[in-house]
């Protein structure tokens, strides 16, 4: 469904939209019948002059199965939906494929840094490249994030990869994306983190490899100190 | 004056017994998710087992005798309760007040000398833990004794046995959490 | 002890202790209490509502100077979301949906008459009264309310110079902990007074399932708020004497407050959807002259949802940082408490079948809540299942889930119960007519304020944001007017409940006289006097139960009801 809204720009979108559109339909489906049923009876037993209700235990056969046949289809609705639910999860956050790069994302009160590998490819060597509040990567590369926050709470959410994921003090997350899109898209802070909670925003700039080699070179450390 | 809803029982246990259980549910899920929360940090923090050797066992092993051994005061108090004797009854739970009374200066004393030392709430999470809980149990042993002393007051003229019961089964309470408490702040190191 | 009827009459009379204004402040009796948590609540309710109005009139139109607030700072923005929460939930939902029904009805509806323990009752409205003070003198405290969000997740609550709201945040961390105090004694009032205070023949299933489901809300409360009362303690400490129980740097863990908020906050859904479902059954059985469907089944769904309430909460935490593998336990327990939910909902509508029904106010109130209340929960499945949750987590997508369940359950089951009780509780009827408009207005400007917000949720729009201007993708000309539907729908929706407030007072002074059972209904609270005296009943004519509350249209005989003190 976010697809009517946002582009599908990592390899897992897709599956958690697809996920999404099987609840709706699988929850839709109860949803009107319920409705459908319960609005049918309003209109079907309206009181009328010298008709009197029936009286019905609730606790006959006859009746019950409405009841318990429902409730059966339920649980097998349930089972579905917790299989796909499941399938997804362990894909996004419980897997972690080979990456090529790795980025480390901190959050703070109230920007986001970004350390990105930088020419080598490697983390925490000289050529590594710094920003702030915008994050530069590659389409079609796998990125590892380490993600992590120096001050209280944020959450590192990237609305059109998906992705969604607390920075916790004290704690180093790990997780993955693939950007399958080239463009230009918002990184939310989606945890609030205090009065600067609404302008914690970031920019999200999938490259090119040519581009992206460009944008590496233009703000390679080591060349500028050359 | 009492409404006719506190005169029945329709579930043929007394009002009063049953609001006290009531009660302790409600504290046994305070305590559990304090004491919940120390033993998971307690798992994730060994070095906190140095940090508790500062404890003094001795005094904790002390404490445990004086709850205990007016636990057995409070049952003392029942009995006489029971046989409809209220001096008698007053009399016991007057040894049992004396008994939290005791763990209260006892404690105090123990307080004193650690943060003297140094060991305060803030040094680090051993010690929050080993306040927070210690002082919120201490807390229910120094309400507890002041309700007996109403309770006393009035089992003395021959009023309000029952209540005699129902103070005891706090009391036990008192006393049970205190009996994980010892182990969990003093014993394991 | 054994005194006879006439001195206990006698007694009565000098039981009312104070005179005057003073009787009202300081009675025990029930239904005076009762009131006097609705009032307040009432009162909550239009300050929760009026910061709806301020902070929708901010993501309308952002930087505006609002009529008869001002401009919204991002700080104040903060603040007015967070109080609107916890208002809602703390000081209007619970105490009007439990405290002020419960200490009404549970007395009333099992024959007694009052509490078990009149003083601790109003002890614990004494209490609860404080706590509402306390949090809106909060708002007006140097560095303003506080403003970490009803969840007030630490480092940010834990510590004054992350949230700028140091004296805020430790008061608004008081008012809580002494509400919850108030309802721990309450509860215990009610559980005790159900379980020995009934009139003499009433066995279990001749309890009315209202009083069921709200002492069974209590029990559930009280066995769910202990850790985070506990972790109350603890934040406390961490705000006040500098301890470091979630502070990271210390060796504390802020996830922990997560899992205890949570164990807690999970359970509290269902406590107070509990009894509004127990309003819904009274006056769909009442308004449809029918037995309810399965008694039993109601029940059991009832104490299920309970129970497996206790093993969800970490799905408000699947991103949190929890270990991943531990989310799959959770999407496995949130889904299967569909089952319970589902079944109850399909009772209540089974109840209508071959019923006779007429659309009165509340009978209107009750059907609405059940069509409103089905979004709220389909929606939850969306959240629940994990992987769909890394999206939806945090977003709109969720507040749309949630006041899809709170509005139809604290706003809808309250019309519902008022519009039903108000005859018995003031002896006069509310006007028919302005009550339908009422309705009419509240429901469907209540559509239009969240359906939107589910549109906005869905296209990434993230929660207690103050100005969307930050986020180009969120920024576009189409959301923002999805954002201004959304609050043109909540000013309409606040200005009608002036035609409430109007029907509620005038009805209170001026309405036509109530007879004492003016639904024809079967439960015991209508057999006594239209408001009931002090003491419920005179007292040698205390009732007596024949028979279950739900006996309507029973064959062979003349009425269709069978009210459950007269004898066979
Ligand atoms: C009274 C209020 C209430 C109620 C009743 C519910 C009911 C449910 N809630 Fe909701 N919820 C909240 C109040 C409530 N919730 C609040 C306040 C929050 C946010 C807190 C915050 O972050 O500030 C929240 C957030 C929330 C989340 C966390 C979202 C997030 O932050 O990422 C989740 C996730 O699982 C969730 C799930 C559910 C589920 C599964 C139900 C279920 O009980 C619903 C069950 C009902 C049905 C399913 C409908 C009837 C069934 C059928 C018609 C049959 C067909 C169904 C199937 C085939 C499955 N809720
Ligand atoms: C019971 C719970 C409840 C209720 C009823 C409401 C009602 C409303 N809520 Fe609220 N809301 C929350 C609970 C509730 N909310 C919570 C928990 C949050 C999260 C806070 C956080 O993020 O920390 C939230 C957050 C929240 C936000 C998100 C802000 C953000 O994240 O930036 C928004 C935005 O539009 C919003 C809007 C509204 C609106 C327009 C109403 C309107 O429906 C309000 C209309 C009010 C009335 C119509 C009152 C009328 C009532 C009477 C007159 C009383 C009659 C009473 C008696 C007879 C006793 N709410
Ligand atoms: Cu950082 Cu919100
Ligand atoms: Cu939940």
């Amino acid at each position: 469904m976010p697809q009517l809204f946002l582009d599908q720009a990592s390899s897992y979108a897709h599956e958690i939209d697809n996920l999404i559109w099987i609840i709706a339909a699988a929850v839709g489906f109860w949803f009107i019948v319920a409705e459908a049923v319960f609005f049918g009876f309003i209109l079907k037993y309206r009181a009328k002059p010298g008709q009197r209700a029936a009286y019905i235990e609730g606790t006959e056969r006859k009746y019950t199965r409405f009841i318990s046949y429902p409730h059966m289809i339920i649980i097998l609705f349930d089972v579905v939906l917790i299989a796909g639910s499941i399938r997804v999860w362990y894909l996004v956050k419980q897997q972690l494929p080979d990456a090529d790069r790795t980025i480390r994302v901190i959050g703070q009160q109230w920007a986001w840094t970004f350390v990105h590998p930088g020419a080598d490819g490697e983390l925490d060597t000289d050529d590594d490249i710094r920003m702030v509040d915008e994050l530069h990567v590659q389409v079609g590369d796998t990125y590892h994030f380490q993600l992590t926050s120096t001050d209280v709470l944020h959450s590192f959410s990237v609305p059109v990869f998906r992705l969604k994921q607390d920075a916790v003090p004290g704690r180093t997350i790990t997780g993955w994306f693939q950007p399958t899109r080239t463009g230009e898209y918002d990184i939310q802070c989606a945890e609030i983190c205090g009065i600067g909670h609404g302008i914690m925003a970031a920019k999200l700039f999938i490259e090119s490899p040519e581009d992206h080699a460009a944008w590496i070179a233009a703000h390679n450390p080591t060349a500028s100190l050359q | 004056m009492k409404p006719i809803a506190t005169t029945r029982s329709a579930s043929s246990i007394p009002t009063g017994r049953l609001a006290i259980w009531w009660v302790l549910a409600s504290e046994v899920v305070i305590f559990g998710g304090l004491l919940g929360s120390y033993i998971m940090h307690r798992l994730g923090h060994p070095e906190w087992g140095e940090t508790a050797a500062h404890t003094n066992t001795w005094i904790g092993a002390f404490n445990t005798l004086v709850l205990l051994t007016s636990s057995l005061m409070a049952v003392l108090a029942h009995d006489a309760a029971e046989q409809g004797d209220g001096k008698k009854a007053a009399r016991f739970i007057g040894m049992t007040m004396l008994g939290g009374i005791t763990f209260a200066c006892v404690k105090s004393f123990e307080w004193y000398t650690e943060i003297s030392h140094g060991f305060t709430i803030t040094l680090n999470g051993f010690w929050s833990f080993y306040y927070t809980a210690a002082g919120l149990h201490a807390l229910h042993v120094i309400a507890g004794t002041i309700i007996m002393g109403f309770i006393a007051f009035d089992a003395n003229r021959g009023r309000e046995l029952q209540r005699v019961e129902l103070i005891g089964i706090y009391w036990h309470f008192v006393d049970i959490v205190w009996i994980f408490l010892f182990p969990l702040l003093y014993i394991a190191k | 002890m054994a005194h006879s009827s006439t001195a206990h009459a006698h007694e009565h009379a000098h039981d009312h202790g104070p005179q005057g204004i003073l009787k009202y402040i300081w009675s025990t009796d029930h239904k005076i209490i009762g009131m006097q948590y609705m009032f307040t609540g009432m009162f909550m309710a239009l300050i929760g509502g009026f910061m709806a109005y301020t902070f929708r009139m901010q993501l309308a139109f952002p930087g505006a100077d609002i009529p008869l607030f001002g401009v919204v700072s991002p700080g104040e923005y903060n603040a007015l979301v967070t109080n609107h929460g916890s208002i809602m939930i703390f000081w209007v939902a619970m105490p009007v949906l439990i405290a002020a029904f419960g200490n009404y009805l549970i007395p009333l509806m099992i024959g007694a008459d009052d509490m078990v323990f009149p003083r601790l009752n109003r002890l614990s409205y004494q209490i609860f009264l404080l706590s509402a003070i306390l949090i809106i003198a909060s708002q007006f405290v140097p560095g303003g309310g506080f403003g970490g969000a009803w969840t007030s997740y630490p480092p940010l609550s834990a510590n004054p110079a992350y949230n700028l709201t140091g004296l805020g945040a430790t008061m608004w961390l008081l008012a809580v902990a002494l509400e919850f105090v108030a309802f721990l004694l309450g509860g215990i009032n009610f559980i005790v007074t159900l379980m020995n205070a009934r009139a003499p023949g009433m066995r279990a299933y001749d309890i009315p399932i209202v009083v069921w489901m709200i002492v069974i809300a209590s029990i559930l409360f009280m066995l769910s708020v202990g850790p985070l009362m506990a972790g109350a303690v603890m934040l406390l400490f961490d705000q006040t004497l500098g301890t470091g129980f979630f502070d990271p740097g210390t060796g504390g863990d802020p996830i922990l407050w997560q899992h205890l908020f949570w164990f807690f906050g999970h359970p509290e859904v269902y406590v107070v959807l509990l009894p509004a479902l127990g309003f819904v059954a009274e006056i769909i059985t009442v308004f449809s002259r029918k037995k309810l469907f399965g008694y039993k089944t109601v029940l059991y769904t009832a104490v299920a949802t309970a129970i497996l309430s206790f093993f969800v909460w970490a799905h408000h935490q699947f991103v949190a940082g929890i270990d991943p593998r531990m989310a799959n336990v959770f999407t496995v327990t949130t889904l299967l408490i569909s089952i319970p939910i589902a079944e109850v909902l399909f009772v209540i509508i089974a109840t209508l079948y071959r019923g006779s029904i007429t659309l009165t106010v509340p009978m209107l109130w009750a059907l609405a809540f059940v069509a409103e209340f089905l979004i709220g929960g389909v929606t939850g499945i969306f959240l629940g299942a994990s992987g769909a949750d890394i999206y939806f987590h945090d977003t709109y997508f969720v507040l749309a889930h949630f006041h899809y369940t709170f509005f139809p359950i604290a706003i809808i089951g309250t019309f519902a119960a008022v519009t039903m009780w108000f005859p018995k509780m003031f002896g006069r009827m509310m006007n028919e007519k302005l009550g339908r408009i009422h309705f009419w207005l509240t429901v469907t400007a209540f559509n239009f304020i969240f359906i939107p917000l589910f549109i906005l949720g869905t296209a990434g729009q993230h929660r207690r944001i103050y100005d969307y201007n930050h986020f180009p993708q969120l920024a576009t000309e189409g959301l923002q007017d999805l954002r201004i539907v959304a609050t043109t729908a909540t000013v309409v929706l606040l200005l009608s409940q002036v035609l409430f407030l109007f029907n509620f007072f005038h009805s209170l002074f001026k309405g036509e006289k109530a007879p004492d059972n003016p639904w024809k209904s079967n439960t015991l609270e209508w057999t006594t006097s239209s408001p009931p005296p002090h003491g419920n009943w005179p007292p040698d004519a205390m009732p007596n139960v024949y028979r279950g509350p739900y006996e309507y249209s029973v064959e062979g005989r003349e009425d269709d009801y069978w009210p459950q003190n007269q004898p066979a």
